[in-house]
């Protein structure tokens, strides 16, 4: 660990070495992601009991991957950012998952 | 020529971007709120001086609590050392010309005060009664006291506090020094990075909920109200994802103070540098897992209880690394006993006792007989002024000559660091046996028994306010009386020492190439050696 | 550390009218300036995941107690507008993409009317949302003024939508619940929607400074960091759809 900080000071990612992202990438997620919208619309319209929201979160967390990735360019983008971005999800789903945990076990053993 | 003296006049104060100018903005006005809710406290004493509700009816000691709590809370202890001491020391001891974000920085002082006049709006329109905890459906249905615009504050407030915290975690990753590497970082910084965390990542959850319970008033609809169908615990479960890591928002910067004072006092290096550090981080992690440990006594589930009980536990360890590893920094270190140094024992005592009752409320059975009880009301300013006001104040003595170059007179501040412990110790000693007792928290009156112990608490606040007012005289009467500090009084390390006093305005006359570890001092040593002292 | 940094350092010393005019004063280069903005808008939006997350928490927990009454509330919601909305969002976001690749490209042109689209798609966005809010002030959908449960008590009496789902009547303390459905969807919507207002503002600023040259001159920190918000406001909607929408489309 002598220098763990070599990456994020060095000029490598500043503007001037900046990675760009081909516009065809752009287009190819955009059209992806309204092929996404069509699907999940789609899909409310079959009843497939409980699976009906875990289908519609699955399809909204991959196009929201895509955002992040693509769009956002963390796909190309230094550890730092990836680490920041899933240091929020892993709060967001600390707070879902803990509070969830008095929710459901609350009526334990009083059946 | 240095910060103070570069520009005159109060724009060149109020349009400022540097960070030292800022943190003494923040200063002045959080020394102001803290008075305030100095003050109030000193109402709730007298009340309590008494059994009978003689000094104020129970409906105005109910507001006077609570704004008591909101005050010294979200307008003093939260931004207390990050805004003023880290606003100051942290760009400097990471070698820095400024914050990264010195227009966001000044935003965050700005937010702070529109926080502070909607906090004196509420006071002067009739105050709120809901306690700082904001407890729903009492603040969203039950109460006509302004709990609107106290609630915006408190959002306001939080804003300014994400803004600093974001402006800390640029500037310690992207702004450092050649050299200066994460682990060799002074101390103070690595507990202002962990806090800066529980600030972004924790605030916004408390905007939210603050916002939700503004929309339930002026609505009238049910999401926290039982009555409407709406879900009371869940307030509690998102009020205090964010007001339980509040606790290590306000306790971290101040181990961060506490690390270079006891390091530079007892001329070693910090045992345990590492240990030290990521006990910061853990301190920061934990944060987030154990917030039901307020709720135990609301009806939650037994087994999510055991597992917050247990969670809770775990944070006592990072926390007794940190009381270990100061400890044994002191051992066999060239102890002085100057003015921080006192205020650093006063801290590791107190925070010791505060952090130990808190292990006794994360044990569920504890819980229930000791929560809402004055056993808390004690545990928490043990916490809260014992160790975060203790390490405020060591902190100020400690840079105080680096902010304003002068020096404070040394005996006098002594003794009132020695009163300030004492007044402590007798306000809040009695308070956890009134608890063990079973004396409620938030109550006007109390039956006759519990008197003697009240006294004796009452009193103790009265010593607890002459030792925090004769800082203020001596502190004030320094900046013109006080002997020239110079640049190093203290002969510490950290980088904020090696330039002049007060610095300038760029911090230091060139960057700085940080060559050694952190808390060298044999490098200080050879330093001296090396040059004639020519700065200060 | 590396001898680069020294160099670099060195030739600070050396005087600093070598920096381009846009790097600030405590800044030692213009990368270091684009990587710690960078990082902060990244941080910042790291709040606002928390921020929308205690409103995600608190839909969680009612959809599940009061489901019948976020069915038949989300029935209420327009479908057409929703997809449409969602539609929009998504286009803007690739304009807004496109804006930012033109940046990097120094495509002056293109920039200004990736911008212009990008903020027309957000003022449709608003435009279409602000169609659906009227409806439902119509409908004596708002929680809190004026609010009727007849729709829910007697679905019938609402024939437009009853047509197509032919939702069964709700008992009256369920019925009322569907007031909490209202009230998270205007939160949500809402909190989204002011979000949208401010960006929208910022792009219309951006628009007259991307045509006077700002932004195509090598120093495109703001245009990237506005992107990374606008996606954000992208991401948070594309949630809210399935989420307010999408509960259960099926009879």
């Amino acid at each position: 660990m002598s220098e763990p900080h070599a990456h994020d000071n060095a000029a490598a990612h500043g503007e001037d070495e900046h990675h760009i992202v081909s516009w065809r990438v752009y287009l190819a997620i955009v059209l992806i992601l309204l092929a996404a919208t069509g699907t999940t619309a789609a899909v409310s319209y079959v009843d497939l009991g409980i699976f009906n929201a875990v289908v519609a979160l699955a399809i909204g967390v991959t196009k929201a991957t895509l955002v992040v990735l693509f769009f956002m360019h963390v796909k190309y983008s230094t550890k730092l950012t990836k680490l920041t971005v899933a240091s929020g999800i892993f709060t967001f789903l600390v707070l879902i998952g803990m509070t969830l945990a008095d929710y459901i076990t609350r009526a334990w053993g009083n059946w | 020529m240095n910060y103070l003296s570069k520009e005159k006049g109060l724009l060149s104060w109020l349009l400022t971007g540097d960070h030292k100018r800022i943190a003494i903005l923040y200063l002045i006005s959080i020394t102001f709120f803290f008075f305030i809710g100095g003050a109030l406290a000193g109402l709730i004493r007298l009340e309590l001086l008494t059994p009978q509700p003689d000094l104020m009816a129970a409906d105005t000691y109910n507001k006077v609590f609570s704004m008591h709590g909101i005050i010294m809370v979200f307008l003093f202890l939260v931004p207390s050392v990050p805004a003023t001491i880290g606003n100051f020391c942290l760009p400097m001891m990471v070698g820095a010309k400024d914050l990264a974000l010195p227009k966001i920085n000044l935003l965050s002082w700005y937010l702070y005060v529109a926080a502070g006049v909607l906090m004196l709006y509420t006071m002067i329109a009739g105050g709120v009664d809901t306690g700082w905890t904001f407890t729903t459906p009492l603040s969203t249905h039950y109460l006509n006291s302004h709990v609107i615009s106290a609630g915006m504050a408190a959002f306001i407030a939080g804003f300014s506090s994400i803004f600093t915290g974001l402006n800390f975690i640029v500037t310690t990753h992207k702004m450092r020094a050649p050299g200066m590497t994460w682990f060799r970082l002074p101390l103070f910084v690595w507990s202002h990075y962990a806090a800066s965390i529980l600030m972004i990542l924790g605030t916004p959850v408390l905007a939210i909920s603050l916002v939700l319970i503004m929309l339930e008033r002026v609505a009238g609809i049910g999401v926290f109200d039982p009555a409407k169908g709406g879900d009371p615990l869940l307030f509690q479960h998102l009020f205090w994802f964010y007001s339980h890591p509040a606790v290590y928002i306000m306790i971290l910067p101040g181990m961060g103070v506490i690390s270079e004072v006891v390091s530079t006092f007892a001329r070693k290096r910090v045992f345990g540098y590492t240990a030290v550090a990521f006990s910061s981080v853990a301190i920061a992690v934990f944060a987030f897992f154990v917030w039901e440990h307020h709720m135990f006594i609301m009806g939650v589930s037994n087994y999510s209880t055991l597992v917050f009980s247990l969670l809770t536990m775990l944070v006592a360890v990072p926390s007794a690394i940190k009381i270990f590893n100061w400890t044994f920094t002191l051992y066999q270190g060239s102890i002085t006993f100057e003015t921080p140094m006192l205020y650093a024992f006063g801290f590791m005592g107190l925070f010791t006792i505060g952090g130990l009752t808190g292990v006794f409320l994360g044990t569920t059975g504890a819980d229930i007989h000791l929560t809402e009880t004055y056993f808390i009301v004690a545990h928490f300013h043990f916490v809260m002024v014992g160790g975060m006001l203790m390490a405020f104040l060591s902190g100020i003595h400690f840079w105080w000559p680096k902010m304003t170059g002068r020096m404070y007179p040394e005996k006098i501040s002594q003794l009132a660091a020695l009163i300030t412990f004492l007044g402590f110790n007798l306000t809040f000693f009695p308070q956890f046996i009134l608890g063990m007792m079973g004396m409620p928290r938030r109550y006007a009156a109390y039956p006759p028994e519990f008197q003697t112990l009240n006294v004796f608490s009452t009193a103790g606040a009265t010593v607890l306010g002459v030792g925090y007012l004769l800082p203020i005289l001596y502190l004030t009467w320094s900046l013109k009386y006080g002997e020239i500090a110079g640049g190093n009084p203290w002969q510490a390390t950290g980088l904020e020492w090696q330039t002049q006093s007060p610095p300038l305005t760029e911090n230091f006359p060139e960057i700085p190439i940080m060559d050694h570890e952190a808390y060298d001092y044999e490098w200080l040593e050879r330093q001296r050696e090396k040059e004639v002292p020519s700065v200060g | 550390m590396s001898d680069s940094q020294v160099i670099v350092h060195g030739a600070e010393k050396a005087g600093h009218h070598e920096h381009p005019s846009y790097q600030r004063h405590h800044f030692e280069t213009t990368a270091q300036q684009f990587d710690a903005t960078n990082f902060a808008m990244w941080i910042f939006l790291l709040t606002e995941i928390m921020f929308f997350g205690g409103l995600f928490m608190a839909y969680l927990i009612f959809r599940n107690w009061y489901y019948p009454a976020f069915v038949e509330g989300s029935h209420q919601l327009s479908m057409f507008w929703g997809t449409m909305n969602t539609t929009v969002l998504i286009v803007s976001s690739f304009t807004m993409a496109m804006g930012v690749w033109c940046a990097e490209k120094k495509l002056k042109n293109g920039l200004v009317w990736s911008l212009i689209l990008t903020f027309l798609l957000g003022l449709g966005f608003l435009g279409i949302k602000s169609i659906e809010w009227t409806e439902k002030v119509e409908k004596h959908h708002v929680p809190g003024f004026h609010y009727s449960i007849q729709a829910f008590t007697n679905p019938a009496s609402d024939p437009e939508v009853y047509k197509e789902y032919h939702d069964n009547p709700l008992p009256p303390d369920m019925a009322a619940h569907t007031q909490v459905y209202f009230f998270l969807y205007f939160a949500m919507t809402g909190m989204h929607a002011l979000h949208m207002v401010i960006g929208v503002g910022i792009l219309a600023v951006m628009i007259f400074l991307a045509r006077a040259g700002a932004y195509t001159n090598g120093h495109f920190t703001f245009v990237e960091n506005f992107g990374l918000y606008w996606h954000f406001v992208d991401i948070i909607w594309i949630f809210l759809y399935p989420l307010l929408y999408l509960i259960s489309r099926h009879t």
